[in-house]
């Protein structure tokens, strides 16, 4: 059984973004996996070693994205592989679950599906259950702990509101992970030489064997959010208890509880 | 069902999420737009009260599957049932709350249903007709307009985005019942147990916050027990701390959030984090409690209302968010800060 992990690349969660001419700008900040990604990537490798399978790991994006692919490679991934196409340019989530799934649905006795819980840049997070959705397979999303995984199936704890759901289904499965899974490992040295040597195979529409998806999704304008006018008040002077009852005061006065 | 506006209730056992209600608030102000009235749909087992409260909220129509199938939230199954009444109804606008549950359903019933959904959205227009959304991306570090040609418009909304419509006790109505989509033999994962945590207000719902960071183990004057080792010791120290954060957070009937740095320290769980790779809120006010306030934190929490921050650097850059700031020592300002709290608020 081999398992799938899906990945993408996005400026580094400390990258100041702006606007610029309609574009999104990350100035000079790099190019990184998305760091909820490195979690499942993790749950990947951790797994294959158990079951005795390979990881392949798979992104979508532009041709040049391979930063995310090199990390996971560096990671432990024994394969990685671009999903990438021109027509492909604009697409919105259920566009990409569509051309994701077709991508692992060309990938040799795939048991299970890892994804981190959303990117950092979209934000959006239901790529993982429409991808289930597309392959017909369970979703088993914002996973903390997998507790059991044979050959028949597996069994899951969930992070919900509530507290933790425990649930278990057939294989195949498509699993997203939470922090909470554990801290992913840091690239090995000889890793890092792989991934630096390696060539990424990129799968276009035609390898998938299927049309680009239409996007129904529109993005007409990207922001800056409004600038707050904020005058900050440096409560000073006296006792700590004085200042506590100052700055109790002043919360009241602005009636916002 | 010939509202075109459609309400997801997001329900634990018998209880609809807080935030549930707000799409009824938004569907009547999207109604004085597109025109009709809104219709509330709640799946689950013995939620006869849930669809009573749904109308009370405001709700025109309400259908309900009421079914043992359901009494366990599985994607798959509320999945088909929702996408089965929506391709037989054709609503042109269905909002969910972005709760974890809405947030699947709302993504997989787009696949069936073969649209678009938007998520986590802070404000609608209507636009020429046309549904016009706002989200923030990259953790809120900036908007996107974001709108759908197909339909129906799947829009989940962010939590306390949008105003919760007064409930009054008059309104009823009978709901419309609809029956499963799918029957057990048909559903392929099983719910084998929960671990509820009870008690405690949630980060997404809550209206104020107070938070901690690497600070709360600072304390010099603490002694901690002699038989842990230094990490213990730190963690001990950092416990104490979380404990005055959380007191002043019962004081104010918030909840208790955290710095990545706190979390990675293993003060206290990830469920607490906020920041761009934890929870991002807007709670009406936020404290920040020993947080320099680093961007990554700073996304996840600058909409908030307004902002307190305790932090002994003066130079720290939560302080340019802050409306109220104090340079000093938190375990020196924190309690005397919750008895003062207390005794305003009549506690």
């Amino acid at each position: 059984m081999n398992i799938v992990v899906c990945v993408k690349q996005v400026p580094d969660s400390a990258a100041q973004l702006s606007v610029e001419g309609g574009q999104i700008s990350w100035g000079e900040a790099p190019l990184v996996i998305n760091p909820w990604d490195e979690y499942a990537v993790e749950a990947a490798l951790q797994k294959a070693k158990d079951l005795g399978g390979s990881v392949t790991v798979l992104s979508m994006g532009k041709e040049s994205e391979t930063e995310a692919l090199k990390h996971a490679l560096a990671m432990g991934c024994n394969e990685a592989v671009l999903v990438s196409d021109p027509a492909l340019a604009g697409s919105d989530n259920v566009a990409a679950a569509r051309v994701l799934a077709a991508a692992i649905a060309k990938v040799d006795d795939v048991g299970l599906v890892f994804f981190g819980k959303q990117a950092i840049d979209s934000d959006t997070g239901t790529l993982p259950a429409q991808v289930a959705r597309v392959l017909g397979w369970p979703a088993l999303t914002l996973v903390s702990a997998i507790d059991e995984l044979n050959a028949d199936g597996i069994k899951v704890e969930r992070a919900i509101e509530e507290g933790r759901q425990v649930v278990q289904s057939g294989l195949p499965a498509v699993v997203s992970v939470i922090k909470d899974y554990g801290e992913p490992r840091y690239p090995s040295f000889m890793g890092i030489r792989k991934a630096a040597r390696a060539t990424i195979p990129v799968w276009a529409l035609g390898e998938l064997g299927i049309e680009a998806p239409s996007p129904v999704v529109a993005w007409p304008e990207v922001m800056a959010p409004p600038q707050r006018e904020i005058a900050t008040e440096i409560i000073t002077g006296g006792s700590p208890a004085e200042i506590a009852a100052t700055l109790a005061d002043k919360i009241m006065a602005e009636k916002v509880l | 069902m010939t509202n075109k506006i459609w309400a997801y209730i997001d329900q634990f056992k018998g209880e609809a999420l807080p935030s549930s209600w707000e799409t009824i608030g938004a569907g009547l102000t999207l109604a004085e737009s597109l025109g009709g009235g809104v219709t509330a749909v709640v799946f689950g087992e013995n939620i006869k009260g849930v669809a009573e409260e749904a109308f009370q909220y405001g709700a025109d129509e309400v259908i309900v599957a009421d079914d043992p199938t359901l009494g366990d939230y599985r994607a798959e199954a509320y999945t088909t049932l929702l996408a089965k009444l929506a391709a037989d109804s054709a609503p042109d606008v269905i909002l969910f709350p972005t709760t974890t549950r809405g947030r699947e359903v709302s993504g997989m019933a787009a696949v069936d249903l073969n649209t678009g959904v938007l998520v986590d959205v802070t404000a609608l227009e209507v636009v020429d007709g046309v549904v016009v959304a706002t989200r923030p991306i990259y953790a809120g570090k900036l908007l996107a307009k974001v709108q759908c040609s197909a339909k129906p418009q799947l829009i989940t909304l962010r939590g306390r985005a949008f105003a919760k419509p007064v409930e009054d006790a008059t309104r009823s109505g009978t709901p419309i019942t609809v029956p499963a989509a799918l029957t057990e033999d048909e559903i392929s994962v099983k719910v084998v147990d929960y671990a509820t945590v009870s008690g405690g207000v949630s980060l997404a719902d809550a209206a104020v916050i107070v938070s901690g960071g690497r600070g709360v183990s600072n304390n010099p004057k603490l002694t901690p027990p002699g038989d842990l080792d230094e990490a213990g010791q730190e963690i001990w120290k950092a416990q104490q701390g979380f404990k005055l954060v959380g007191d002043l957070a019962a004081a104010l009937g918030g909840a208790v959030g955290a710095s990545r740095a706190a979390v990675d320290a293993g003060y206290i769980p990830y469920s607490n984090q906020v920041g761009q790779t934890g929870k991002v809120v807007a709670p009406d006010m936020y404290v920040a409690c020993g947080i320099s306030g680093a961007i990554q934190h700073l996304a996840g929490m600058r909409t908030s209302k307004m902002i307190v921050a305790i932090n002994k650097d003066p130079d720290a850059p939560i302080f340019k968010l802050a409306r109220f700031g104090v340079v000093g020592d938190l375990f020196e300002i924190l309690p005397p800060l919750v008895e003062a709290m207390k005794a305003r608020l009549g506690k």
